[in-house]
């Protein structure tokens, strides 16, 4: 089957999702542009948006109308192109209208599973649940007529571990999107033990088609992203149970998120990027990966409390920023959370008497959200680092250990073969995290540094 | 000239589109009310009040598609109670509205019917995107030609004249002059406050500009930094006969005068005879400089209607100042600069100062009134006395309503 007909009968589960919406989205616009060919003309395509409930299928159309019309405007010479022979569509308008309408029309929102049984491709985007994403494929399998091709946009469950447990016989892949998919670049491809090579070809093809900057991680629990992402998080806990002693839990906190955040100018720190995951996702996510690592406890306590006491992060259907480490107005810190008494207090208290304590920046900084936007930036970060590693401030002291903990998280990755190289994980913290560097780099004499 | 015919009061509001600090495009902005506001009580208050026009021409292009609004005679009014009843005019050549405002109200004193006449071009097109602004221009070319057009159609028009340029004369001498046309007109820009690119703070405007056109995502022979951009503006100033100078009470020195004027017309419905050459402009300038009387080596600067850079260039050699094929070079070696021996768009042209497109024609004589009156500002040159006259060329579609103004000092 080539390309253009397995692409003619997709499903996605959990398009209602965060990341399901996403990527409905971009397959929707992949498929209408398909449809234009003279010679898929016998295929219908169609794109089955599978939820749980109508409540989470509830504006997904709209959401796809609305970024469909910013995806048009923007390749509207290509557009322009491939309707050139309609001749009753002139303007650039009438055009996008016409477009938007074809998306539209290849979607096909339910909450039937039993809509996905002729699906050629099944792209499964549920909750972190290995159990859950096993039990969905196995009604698949067993009523499909169709031996389709399952996709994962699983970011920790090993694929060769669902391919076992699910019977497939190589018919899946890692396809593990960032969010949000429509925007973020990077997909972290990952083949099982079994994965049939002409999925992987697809696999790649489909990549190229949505412009996706792909990295290939080994079939490893957490896989690079997250494999980086959960140690990083971790080594922020315990630098703030060790600070918290001596500053206190809210003080310790905006310690490590600012350092975390300013003097490694990164786009955000640790705690308000666990909050904008979810505080809950990072505790499933560590929960799948553990069992993976023998000599790693990939867990942490302080996560479990706050979810038990439903402080949970994540975000709310508009966008905005649930409660998390800390509350956020118009995604700006407001206040932090102070453990101990379950408040949150408000940031100018704690900044006011923290910041002289932790010292200003180093000279030279440059914030991110600027040199991220510098191509060549290798000059002025090490120029940067050269000054942040000649201070001594709290500040500077804290960032200097982070790095180098940092760097040794990539490092392992390498050497526990979840990544193939250096530059892998790297590219994915600089596409997938937006870094404005990579773990893994020689920015600060690592050897002297205790 | 059958009388003298004298321009002054000139105003700019400032050309709001990207590039300027004030531009935001999700955020509110000033309707079109504003900018015809500002510019018309501005302009009425230098010559004494509303009470001292005759009557008023107002330019536009587009307002039906881009603001809804049709009808705008009635906008005259609206800058003064006191121009209710009287007679108010709208004039429209797509971006070439502002120039046939002026010759408009040049003939409106020349028939004698009035002394005194409110000249006041505007546009304000950030109401739409760019992709759908497109379709709006390319009501500036000809209806049948738009579905086989590009998708930005009058980039699309303009790429095709580079293209049949580079291939006739040599492309890299000609990106380089598009660059360095490109250079000019943001460092005149810089020398304008209410320009569009005043805040342009690049050092390396060559190395900016200098970059491959992509067809793939934009024209196959032009770059962003080739087009004019996108603008909100109104411009404003008042035409008047030596006896309305004496009713505003003007002074002499604060008016430029009118040596010659002419408007060439070509077929929309044709396609350019020679690409590479913009031959109604060759036209308007040739029957401007005979009306006036003298010679292109007079004219000691210009405001040229460069909506593309490559325009900008053709138009060096429509005037005459290079050979066919030699506008690259004539620009490269200086000549149009600030410091130039014929500066162009001294406060940055289409390019640099904006497109504000049924204000452009206004806008482009006021500078020329701002420099022959010595209120340019920073962007101020002098002529010198073999160069006295300074000129317009303002064109709508492509190379298609054309009107060229020469002006000289007022005495």
């Amino acid at each position: 089957m080539i390309y253009d007909e397995r692409l003619s009968k997709v499903s996605i589960l959990g398009a209602g999702g965060k990341m399901g919406s996403g990527i409905l989205l971009l397959t929707a616009i992949e498929m209408a542009d398909l449809s234009f060919k003279k010679e898929n003309e016998k295929f219908t395509f169609i794109l089955n948006a599978i939820d749980v409930s109508d409540k989470a299928l509830d504006g997904l159309v709209d959401y796809v109308r609305i970024q469909a019309r910013k995806i048009a405007e923007k390749k509207i010479v290509f557009l322009r192109d491939i309707y050139s022979e309609n001749r009753s569509l002139i303007y650039n308008d009438e055009i996008i209208d016409d477009y938007i309408a074809k998306v539209l029309s290849v979607i096909r929102p339910s909450t039937r599973l039993e809509n996905t049984y002729n699906s050629n491709v099944i792209f499964e985007a549920v909750n972190e649940n290995p159990q859950l994403k096993i039990k969905l494929f196995k009604q698949i399998e067993k009523n499909s007529d169709t031996s389709p091709w399952y996709f994962t946009n699983t970011s920790s469950v090993p694929i060769s571990y669902l391919n076992e447990n699910t019977e497939l016989e190589g018919r899946i892949i890692g396809f593990h999107f960032y969010n949000p998919p429509a925007i973020q670049k990077l997909v972290e491809l990952i083949s099982g033990k079994e994965t049939i090579p002409e999925l992987s070809e697809f696999a790649l093809e489909y990549a190229k088609r949505l412009r996706k900057f792909i990295v290939h991680s080994n079939d490893v629990a957490g896989f690079i992203g997250n494999g980086h992402f959960m140690r990083d998080a971790l080594y922020g806990i315990k630098l703030l149970n060790d600070l918290k002693l001596e500053f206190g839990f809210a003080e310790a906190l905006y310690i490590v998120n600012k350092v975390s955040q300013d003097y490694m100018v990164r786009p955000m720190g640790i705690f308000q990027l666990v909050d904008y995951v979810g505080i809950d996702v990072c505790k499933y996510i560590m929960a799948v990966m553990n069992p993976y690592f023998d000599n790693e406890d990939l867990h942490s306590d302080l996560l479990d409390q706050l979810f038990d006491r439903e402080v949970k992060g994540g975000q709310n259907s508009d966008g905005s920023q649930k409660d998390g480490f800390m509350k956020y107005e118009k995604g700006r810190i407001s206040a932090i959370y102070d453990f101990n008494n379950s408040k949150y207090v408000e940031v100018n208290t704690i900044s006011d008497k923290m910041d002289s304590l932790i010292g200003g920046v180093p000279k030279n900084h440059i914030v991110w959200k600027d040199i991220i936007k510098i191509k060549d930036r290798k000059e002025l970060l090490t120029n940067y680092f050269n000054n942040l590693n000649s201070l001594d401030t709290l500040g500077a002291t804290i960032a200097k250990d982070y790095m180098k903990a940092t760097r040794a998280i990539g490092l392992k990755l390498v050497s526990q073969k979840v990544a193939k190289t250096e530059k892998d994980v790297n590219d994915v913290m600089l596409t997938g995290f937006f870094h404005s560097y990579g773990p893994i780099n020689d920015f600060l004499p690592w050897e002297e540094l205790k | 000239m059958r009388k003298k015919i004298y321009i002054t009061a000139g105003y700019n509001t400032i050309s709001l589109g990207s590039g300027r600090k004030e531009f935001h495009p999700k955020k509110p902005r000033p309707d079109l009310e504003h900018y015809i506001k500002e510019a018309g009580e501005a302009t009425l208050k230098i010559i004494g009040g509303a009470q001292n026009v005759d009557e008023t021409v107002i330019s536009n292009f587009n307002a039906s598609q881009y603001n809804k609004q049709a009808n705008l005679p009635g906008y005259a009014p609206y800058i003064d109670k006191k121009l209710k009843y009287k007679p108010s005019t709208r004039v429209e050549g797509a971006c070439g509205s502002g120039g046939m405002a002026l010759a408009t109200g040049i003939k409106f004193l020349l028939s004698e019917e009035s002394d005194v006449i409110l000249t006041l071009g505007f546009e304000v097109q950030n109401t739409v995107k760019a992709v759908y602004g497109a379709d709006i221009l390319a009501t500036a070319g000809w209806w049948k030609d738009r579905k086989d057009g590009h998708a930005h159609f009058f980039p699309g028009q303009f790429s095709d004249r580079a293209s049949a340029y580079y291939e006739k004369f040599g492309r890299e001498e000609t990106r380089s002059a598009m660059v360095r046309w490109y250079k000019n007109a943001i460092e005149n820009a810089r020398l304008d406050p209410t320009a569009q690119e005043y805040h342009n703070s690049d050092s390396e405007l060559e190395t900016t500009a200098n970059i491959e056109p992509n067809g793939k995502v934009f024209v196959d022979d032009l770059t962003v930094f080739d087009c004019s951009k996108v603008s909100d503006a109104a411009s404003a100033l008042a035409i008047m006969t030596e006896d309305g100078l004496k009713r505003c009470g003007i002074d002499k020195k604060d008016a430029i005068e009118v040596l010659g004027f002419a408007q060439a017309e070509d077929d929309i419905t044709t396609q350019p005879e020679d690409p590479t050459r913009l031959i109604t402009t060759e036209k308007a300038v040739k029957f401007a400089l005979e009306k006036a009387g003298i010679t292109k080596e007079q004219i000691g600067t210009v405001e040229t209607h460069d909506c593309f850079s490559i325009a900008g260039i053709m138009s060096t050699e429509a005037i005459g100042f290079a050979k066919p094929g030699k506008g690259p070079d004539y620009v490269l070696k200086g000549n149009t600069a600030h410091d130039g021996e014929v500066p162009f768009n001294t406060t940055g042209g289409l390019i640099g100062w904006g497109h504000p497109v049924g204000a452009t024609g206004v806008h482009q004589a006021v500078t020329i009134w701002q420099q022959l009156t010595g209120k340019a500002g920073d962007a101020q040159i002098t002529l010198s006395e073999e160069r006295p006259y300074g000129m317009t060329i303002n064109m709508g579609g492509d190379d298609k309503t054309v009107t060229c103004i020469i002006y000289k000092t007022a005495d």
